[in-house]
């Protein structure tokens, strides 16, 4: 087994920075009571500024003005950290979040799929830092050492009993996941390093330490395995955005929005299911939330495709007020298949594909704009087409010529000399669903050489009523 | 006077207009009309460019002009779009036409989605024809199919009134459908001649 641990070490500030326009303005993470604020965690421009963390909010303030604060909120950090799971849930079966802060990703069993590990690192940095969190990455054979390797190193390998024991033996006592007061206690018996601290006797150890040294020493060098629980995804994705400032245009909701369909993306691949049918909450500050329902005719995860219908609808709607959150709920998640494609494009023009097109031009029009025509078998015109092709009709035997414009709704031909060039043909159907017609049907010419199809109802005098054009 | 230049060359460098050629390029694009493509200069539809159908009234022959056209695309399983048709296309009609109707697709649009939804068709290059009917467009927005035209290589037609003959167009085939008599006239085509007289058409029923 191969442990790679990811490490976070500003979970909490990335988690604040990826929803900002601006990642490099001076920000700080404020944390406290009301009484007492303090500056928790603060990015390198604000740290420039001059700022420390555990600095109190007040001695900040006084200090400079030019930074933005942000509430540091241990809920998120969960939150992003459960996320990052997810996202890590597609690389291995097995994500442990037992450690605060860090994944820890079984990944041997992975390497057929994703290939070498340095391939497979170089893959999980990138579309880390796509995603937007700083990272270190440390592979190990075994969880606790990758762990304590992680404190202190970034891309180490480790595979092997003996490398590992050398990289330990080098590791200074406090960064080895000890508690406190036991690394101090070592470091003032003058063991700094960790191999002065396994070269000693095992009995004394057990005799002046708490059991848990011993068995963190053991775990460390892989005498005894680490039981870690595994993570398993959740089943919907509900993510919500605040925003800074009242948005009044959907142009400033754009940036929020892709994120959030970026995140619901890489979330649908982890699981490897689609999505179909999500719903986008604005939030305002009276009245109930704006939803925008968005439904697509095939599961997709497309992280663009899936921006660009959200936006085609977002751009329709009309809303009440200003913004102030946006929110992305997906609880339908039918499994992804993905779509059929020759292996030799048929045309080689197309930079779209239909069912993308399909889908764009739903996003605008609506959701009925696009259909197909499709033949119904009934004798009456109007009810002889439809638009689902679902009970498509084998085709009555024979028609008589049919026109190839049909009026919806047919309208009196007000044509003064009309020449009949075929005709009638008596259409009676329709006595058992209510729909009940007699009509006789004619193929007239009119001066102006248009042949069109008209009728007159059985029994009745009156004009022809235009129902279709020969076009 | 020194230098002797080979005929071959600038012929090749299509620096001499050698006049009307005589031979018909076989189009890849064909009316499925026989006289309408022998008076066409490239034997068939402009390929990847915008035609126009001008016709005076509906019900004068405008979709049995293109009917054999969609037959072969939708045969070789290239989707055929109408980008709001006035009236309903009736199935029966169109299959007994041989169309395959499961590449046909209507897009229900307002006046100016249409224009839009037609662009975005052409431009995607995932149709085989776009058919649209665009009621008083100005020559800006014919340019634009023109070129979506061009981009997605896919063939355009839009119809237009007959009253719009006189107004200029960048289409790459302008052609008039009339119906006292049936004809076709060819009121600008790129690339050729105009043919001197109308082409006969008449259509069935």
């Amino acid at each position: 087994m191969r442990w790679a641990c990811i490490l976070l070490p500003q979970l909490a500030l990335d988690a604040v920075l990826r929803d900002r326009d601006d990642p490099e303005a001076p920000l700080a993470l404020i944390a406290g009571t009301p009484q007492r604020r303090v500056l928790k965690t603060m990015n390198p421009a604000a740290r420039a500024l001059g700022l420390q963390p555990g600095q109190s909010l007040t001695a900040a303030q006084a200090m400079t003005r030019d930074f933005v604060m942000a509430e540091y909120d241990p809920a998120q950090i969960e939150y992003w950290h459960r996320f990052l799971a997810a996202w890590a849930y597609r690389f291995s079966s097995h994500v442990s979040l037992d450690y605060p802060r860090a994944l820890l990703i079984e990944v041997e069993s992975s390497f057929n799929l994703f290939g070498p590990w340095e391939l497979f690192e170089r893959r999980l940095r990138d579309e880390l830092t796509a995603l937007g969190f700083r990272h270190r990455i440390v592979l190990a054979p075994n969880p606790a050492a990758a762990r304590a390797l992680a404190t202190i190193h970034d891309g180490l390998a480790v595979t092997h009993r003996e490398a590992l024991d050398k990289v330990l033996g080098q590791m200074p006592i406090q960064h080895c996941g000890l508690s406190r007061e036991i690394a101090t206690a070592f470091s003032r018996m003058g063991l700094r390093r960790l191999q002065q601290v396994l070269a000693l006797p095992r009995d004394t150890i057990a005799k002046r330490f708490p059991k848990e040294v011993l068995r963190h020493l053991d775990a460390l060098v892989g005498e005894s395995a680490v039981v870690l629980d595994c993570y398993a995804p959740p089943d919907e994705f509900d993510v919500r955005i605040e925003l800074n400032f009242d948005v009044e245009s959907h142009q400033a909701l754009l940036f929020p929005l892709r994120r959030l369909t970026s995140d619901l993306a890489a979330f649908l691949a982890g699981r490897d299911s689609g999505v179909q049918r999500f719903t986008l909450f604005l939030e305002h500050r009276e009245g109930p939330d704006s939803q925008i329902p968005v439904g697509l005719l095939s599961a997709e995860r497309d992280a663009a495709m899936l921006f660009e219908l959200a936006r085609g609808r977002l751009e329709n709607v009309q809303i009440p007020g200003p913004t102030q959150a946006l929110r992305l709920l997906a609880r339908d998640l039918p499994a992804f298949v993905p779509a059929y494609r020759e292996l030799f494009n048929e045309r080689p023009q197309q930079s779209l594909p239909w069912e993308q097109l399909r889908e764009r031009l739903r996003a605008r029009l609506g959701d009925g704009a696009v259909h197909g025509v499709h033949a119904f078998a009934d004798h009456r015109p109007e009810c002889g087409w439809q638009i689902n092709a679902a009970k498509a009709a084998t085709g009555l035997a024979d028609l008589p010529p049919r026109p190839g414009w049909l009026l919806s709704k047919p309208v009196p031909l007000q044509e003064p000399a009309l020449r009949i060039v075929a005709g009638p043909e008596r259409i009676e159907s329709g006595w058992w669903d209510g729909g009940d017609v007699r009509r006789d049907y004619y193929l007239v010419q009119t001066h102006r050489g248009q042949l069109a199809w008209a009728y007159c109802p059985v029994g009745e005098a009156g004009p022809l009523l235009l129902h279709g054009w020969f076009a | 006077m020194g230098s002797v230049v080979a005929l071959d060359t600038l012929l090749q460098e299509r620096r001499v207009w050698r006049g009307q050629s005589t031979a018909v390029p076989a189009s890849i694009q064909p009316t499925g009309y026989a006289t309408l493509d022998a008076a066409l200069p490239t034997g068939g539809w402009p390929d990847s460019a915008l035609s126009e159908i001008l016709v005076s009234a509906e019900g004068v022959g405008e979709l049995q002009l293109l009917w054999p056209t969609l037959a072969r695309l939708t045969a070789a399983s290239e989707r055929v779009v109408l980008v709001a048709p006035a009236y309903v296309p009736f199935p029966w009609a169109w299959k007994a036409a041989g169309i395959n109707l499961s590449y046909l697709t209507v897009i229900q649009a307002s006046k100016r989605d249409a224009l839009w939804a037609a662009e975005q068709c052409l431009r995607s290059g995932s149709c085989g024809a776009v058919l649209c009917w665009p009621q008083q467009i100005n020559d800006r927005a014919l340019r634009r199919l023109q070129v979506a035209a061009e981009t997605g290589q896919t063939l355009a037609f839009a119809y237009r009134p007959i009253a719009e003959a006189v107004n200029p167009s960048p289409a790459a085939l302008r052609l008039a459908v009339e119906t006292c008599p049936a004809q076709l006239r060819v009121l600008k085509c790129r690339g050729g001649r105009l043919p001197a007289t109308p082409i006969p058409f008449s259509v069935g029923q």
